[in-house]
């Protein structure tokens, strides 16, 4: 028996003519803990969807332990033990946790009567397999998504999976809860189970994985040992140059107050006592791990999910932030992290998207709005902000998402807002535009406007901010200077703040 | 214990009681046997169409044709038979009916599972085309001499008391029909593969092609099963009423509804149970005739089915914001 | 020059390849005159038969144009016809309790004018309570508005005992009868509302707004759309034209009653759906709307013509609005790739 479970040999695949991936390699031994890295849009997606069987391959050649494959459905993966655990999880919030683990089983085995006790003998069964309790009858919707993420990997481990592969497990984790999933990664480890870990997180690729294989463009560009690799070498990697090593540096004027400032700003359940300030000219990054409230902090200043505590002042005075209106008129703006399905409206034009909150600008003494000048002020915003456009009619689902941003960001330029708030502001975003759009924020905070960015991307937050707040369980735990240090020096706060907040 | 306290079926349940409570204490006819008899025998024809709209809601969908599809069912089994001078048991009726129904059904979910279009649209223009294809080209007169069996069908009761005045109260043999549907569908949705499918379709339809779910073939038995249902309504109602009339049932879609949502049944898909709407098919129907036995008049009956299930979902949404 | 790199596609490119399909809608529209003509052309293509028209096709039009609305914003309103009728049917015992009969013209044209005003009240109010269910309490807009629907019709059995309230005012009659030179008083209407929901839905914030939310109510709640208000008020716009249609309806029959003219809902959704107005939300036209109504009334008038009942026209209804959604599914489709 060979070492090697998995071996995908010059792989190729073509989506209407445009080839995605072009002779692909990749191999995944037994018991391997392989991460599968790169960019959105660099292939991994479509690369796991051929391992999974979803899609065909065009050229090329599988070895599935050691028998050879020259072409896949999914129901052979399966069968060869091949499971996926999709970001999503694929469960059903309304069906209990012992349906959720039993249910496919029953479908492969064709059977069509339900017995509740093969049922919970499946589910037990499932749940030993990562020594995990979780209480069968409860409703999945009702459970954490770490726990629902244990149920989605126990009902992939059963029916012998040699192979789990998980696309970005991590996004919706809080640390400990990343902790937990590492640890029973490695116990799959220990049983023969091999993982193909897709992430973009460079700190959690280097923490678990034993080897790694780095796309680029539908190509492989590195594929090693990970010893062999550090964080910057991984990021040359996948973006094919290395980083300028920039840093943001403000010069608040010392004459004005803070643009907005909080006073023990609290919501129950989500943050308590938040004080902070943005000057003008100012890029704050406020970085922190899922649940650490950051999005909800960033809500609260934006009237979504107001705050119910404590007080905000814009410009030195107390304003009240009861709803988004409010929040606008007071000219606080925000991105939201999910463009798609928070940001955009997609099938309508870029037009429509751009002017979506200051369509009343433009209304004349008839209550009519003065298309012309919304066209021509379209064409100007479309050239200053350069976005990739020949019509600003076309819908803006035919835009690249580094485009889109742009669209997101225009929106709310537009509306002379004073205090940026972006979440997450280069999700999905392409390397070429992630940098542009880095330059634009700090072309936006020079002109004098406050910009906070939310994310946790420590390299984004390390590059565009000149000052960071590191949030931890709802409270804003350490505050740093971007100047002089690298991205380790926050990750080392952010393990430190976690380590105190367990003891 | 708390388990129990927190299901939609204990809240209805308290709720049928409390409400059948204050209407005995209002009027003491409603615990008498004739008045309970009623109230199920009414509720039968709505509850077996109410089976049905539940695996469809439960799945996802939603089926407004079921009138139209009841009323073509039995009408054309009726007209059929009635020209062939028919003089056998009900079991052809009945089979005829669920037949046709059936396929009925199995034209929305073909519409439905193959161009992804929206169910209410269409088992909108289903139930149009439908009526509109029978009284043009099958009948649009009343059927009065319907075949024997459905005459004995409306007069064979399966219980018989004897009240304190010495009438006769019966209980109709519909409540036997209703009776089987209920645990026939109750098996299927609980204890079989594809009854499961329906739940895990309303939930996350991506999420049940993932786990190798048929969706379509689950659309086609959810519809194809409401369809069927229908057409076992019709020749129920139309034997109980002992004529066979094409504005039949009218407008019982919406009774159906209410019931179905008024059971804890989420309108979007995904959660509902057999029980929960069997409650809330009984408490529709207490509803009902308390109007009748408080002298409301019976015009409001519209009002109040219209109202329910606005005031289910609210108080629904109410309680969801309160956590 | 700079301006004209992003500018607008010219009208004609609009027509043929906008993704309304209004071109190929214009062309089934002029079909079915051409082919309806053709059957019948002593019948049809006469000016009693397009009169008689012009006063039809308009109650069916108002209708369509109050679903478009609630369509554009994802939803849906089956309720309208029962806001009608009760709009109507409340208009009409005013008319019996407080008409001054013997009163001087100006007064009686003055009456007449505030019992429209109470109408479009009425279905606003209507259509308020339809926008508050599907806006603040997040009911579905079909589960709403079907029960809605329920509502307004029984509440109309029970003030009319299911009776028809006849004894409209002559006057009154006018405004569904009535004609200004050779053009019906009810096209003028219908071609006013047709107007303004036109230039609204371009020209205006509210109009834009609506796709909007139509598109992603997400989205719009994050730009800073007041969505809740934006709902409310559409469906209360879908109210008040509930309530014209019902004018027009009560004064052409003279007669108000709680079931009257059920089989618009259907046609209203045929004619949306038909006009290139997407059943879930975010996208139709004021002209895909005119285009389908004139081609259903043409339809619907050949029929008559070649004496179908109306039973075969339900059949035919319901049979259209199944093949329109299947062949926009293969435009669509072919469109993709």
């Amino acid at each position: 028996m060979s070492t090697e479970f998995l071996r995908l040999v010059d792989i190729e695949k073509q989506f209407s003519g445009v080839p995605v991936l072009k002779k692909v390699s990749l191999s995944i031994g037994r018991g391997e803990i392989r991460c599968l890295a790169g960019e959105n849009g660099c292939g991994k997606s479509t690369l796991i969807k051929i391992i999974s069987g979803v899609y065909d391959f065009d050229g090329g050649d599988v070895f599935i332990d050691g028998a050879h494959f020259s072409s896949l459905r999914p129901v052979d993966s399966i069968a060869q033990g091949i499971q996926v655990i999709y970001q999503d999880l694929s469960l059903f919030a309304g069906l209990t946790v012992m349906e959720n683990l039993a249910l496919n089983t029953h479908l492969e085995q064709r059977k069509f009567l339900v017995r509740r006790e093969d049922m919970r003998v499946i589910a037990e069964r499932c749940l030993a397999q990562i020594d995990v309790g979780i209480p069968l009858h409860k409703y999945v919707g009702e459970l954490s998504v770490a726990d629902k993420q244990l149920v989605a990997i126990s009902r992939a481990l059963v029916n012998d999976a040699k192979l789990i592969i998980m696309d970005e497990p991590t996004t919706a984790l809080t640390q400990r809860e990343v902790d937990s999933l590492f640890a029973i990664i490695k116990r799959l480890k220990d049983r023969g189970i091999s993982t193909l870990f897709v992430s973009h997180k460079l700190r959690e690729m280097l923490e678990i994985s034993e080897k790694i294989t780095i796309m680029r463009n539908g190509i492989v560009t590195a594929d090693d040992d990970i010893d062999k690799f550090d964080e910057a070498k991984i990021t040359y990697h996948m973006i094919g140059r290395h980083l300028d090593d920039i840093r943001f540096k403000a010069t608040p004027p010392t004459d004005k107050p803070p643009l907005i400032r909080t006073e023990s700003l609290t919501r129950h359940g989500a943050f308590r006592d938040i004080n902070i300030h943005v000057n003008p000219g100012e890029i704050l990054g406020i970085t922190g791990l899922l649940g650490s409230g950051r999005t909800e902090l960033a809500l609260a200043l934006f009237g979504k999910k107001p705050a119910d505590q404590g007080k905000i002042y814009r410009d030195g005075k107390v304003v009240n932030i009861d709803s988004i209106q409010a929040a606008m008129s007071h000219g606080i703006a925000y991105v939201p992290e999910d463009r798609l399905t928070e940001g955009l409206f997609m099938e309508q034009s870029i037009q429509r998207n751009m002017f979506a909150t200051i369509y009343e600008c433009f209304v004349n003494r008839l209550g009519l709005l003065r298309l012309h000048e919304i066209d021509r002020a379209s064409s100007e915003t479309i050239t200053r902000y350069g976005i990739n456009t020949d019509r600003f009619r076309n819908p803006v689902h035919s835009l690249s998402g580094g485009n889109q941003q742009r669209v997101m960001l225009a929106r709310w330029m537009m509306t002379d807002a004073r205090v940026l708030i972006l979440n997450g502001p280069t999700v999905g975003v392409d390397v070429g535009s992630k940098f542009a759009i880095h330059e634009m924020l700090r072309e936006i905070a020079r002109s004098g406007v406050g910009v906070i960015i939310c994310s946790d991307d420590m390299q984004e937050i390390i590059q565009t901010c000149n000052r960071v707040l590191i949030m931890q369980d709802g409270m804003i735990t350490d505050e740093l200077q971007t100047e002089g240090i690298d991205d380790s020096v926050i990750s080392l706060r952010l393990k430190k703040a976690r380590q105190e907040s367990l003891s | 214990m708390t388990k129990y306290l927190q299901k939609t079926e204990f809240h209805v349940f308290i709720i049928l009681v409390a409400f059948s409570l204050v209407c005995g204490s209002m009027n003491a006819g409603f615990w008498s046997a004739l008045n309970i008899f009623s109230v199920l025998k009414s509720s039968s024809t709505v509850g077996i169409m109410a089976l049905g709209m539940l695996m469809v809601i439960v799945a996802g969908g939603i089926d407004i044709s079921i009138p139209a599809v009841a009323v073509f069912a039995v009408y054309s089994t009726a007209k059929y038979l009635v020209s062939i001078n028919y003089s056998g048991g009900i079991l052809l009726p009945f089979a005829m009916a669920t037949v046709i129904g059936g396929l009925l059904g199995c034209v929305n979910a073909f519409f439905i599972s193959k161009y992804r279009l929206a169910p209410l649209i269409v088992t909108l223009g289903m139930a149009s085309a439908c009526t509109g294809f029978l009284r043009t080209f099958i009948g649009s007169s009343v059927i009065a001499n319907l075949p024997q069996s459905m005459f004995d069908f409306s007069r064979a009761t399966i219980l018989s008391v004897t009240q304190a005045d010495g009438s006769v109260a019966r209980l109709s043999v519909a409540v036997v029909v209703l009776a089987v549907v209920t645990a026939l569908v109750w098996f299927l949705m609980n204890y079989t593969t594809p009854g499961r499918g329906l739940y895990a379709l309303g939930n996350d339809p991506v999420a049940a092609e993932r786990i190798s779910f048929n969706n379509k073939r689950i659309q086609f038995m959810a519809y194809g099963l409401s369809g069927a249902l229908a057409g076992i309504t019709g020749v129920v109602h139309v034997s109980l009423i002992r004529q066979a009339n094409i504005r039949d049932l009218e407008g019982v879609e919406m009774e159906v509804i209410a019931a179905v949502v008024l059971g804890g049944t989420a309108i979007t898909g995904g959660r509902g149970t057999v029980v929960g709407t069997l409650l809330g098919v009984l408490l529709l129907t207490v509803i009902k005739s308390s109007l009748i036995l408080m002298d409301i008049p019976s015009s409001w009956q519209k009002v109040v089915i219209g109202g329910v299930p606005i005031l289910a979902t609210v108080t629904t949404s109410l309680r969801k914001k309160s956590f | 020059m700079e301006n004209t790199k992003h500018m607008a596609p010219s009208l004609t490119s609009r027509l043929f390849h906008s993704e309304d399909n209004l071109f190929q809608l214009a062309a089934i529209t002029i079909l079915t005159f051409a082919l309806m003509s053709a059957l019948s052309f002593d019948t049809f293509f006469t000016l009693r038969n397009i009169t008689s028209m012009s006063f039809l096709f308009p109650e069916l039009g108002i209708f369509a144009v109050g679903m478009a609305i609630a369509m554009l914003t994802g939803g849906i309103d089956l309720s309208v016809v029962g806001v009608a009728n009760l709009a109507s049917i409340l208009c009409g015992f005013m008319f019996i309790r407080f008409f001054p009969a013997d009163a001087s013209a100006t007064t009686i044209v003055l009456f007449i004018a505030a019992m429209v005003v109470m109408v479009l009240l009425i279905g606003m109010i209507c259509g308020c309570l339809n926008g508050f269910l599907i806006a603040v309490f997040k009911v579905p807009p079909m589960l709403a508005t079907l029960g809605t629907m329920q509502l307004f019709t029984g509440i109309s059995i029970v003030i009319t005992n299911g009776q028809a309230v006849v004894g409209f005012p002559e006057q009154y009659s006018a405004i569904g009868n009535g004609s200004i030179g050779p053009v019906a008083i009810p096209l003028l209407i219908f071609l006013a509302i047709l107007t303004v929901f036109s230039i609204a839905a371009k020209r205006t914030t509210f109009g834009i707004d609506l796709y909007l939310i139509g598109t992603n109510i997400k989205a719009a709640v994050f730009a800073g759309l007041r969505v809740k208000k934006l709902l409310i008020f559409a469906y209360m716009l879908v109210g008040a034209l509930a309530g014209i249609a019902g004018i027009i309806i009560s004064s052409r029959t003279n007669a108000a009653k709680a079931d009257y003219s059920s089989s618009y809902i259907l046609q209203s959704v045929l004619v949306v759906v038909l006009g290139g107005v997407r059943p879930t939300g975010g996208k139709g036209t004021a002209l895909g709307v005119l285009l389908a109504v004139l081609a259903l009334q043409f339809l619907s008038s050949g029929f008559n013509m070649l004496r179908f009942s109306n039973f075969a026209k339900e059949f035919v209804w319901g049979a259209f609005l199944l093949a329109i959604m299947v062949i926009n599914y293969y435009t669509n489709e072919r469109r993709k790739t």
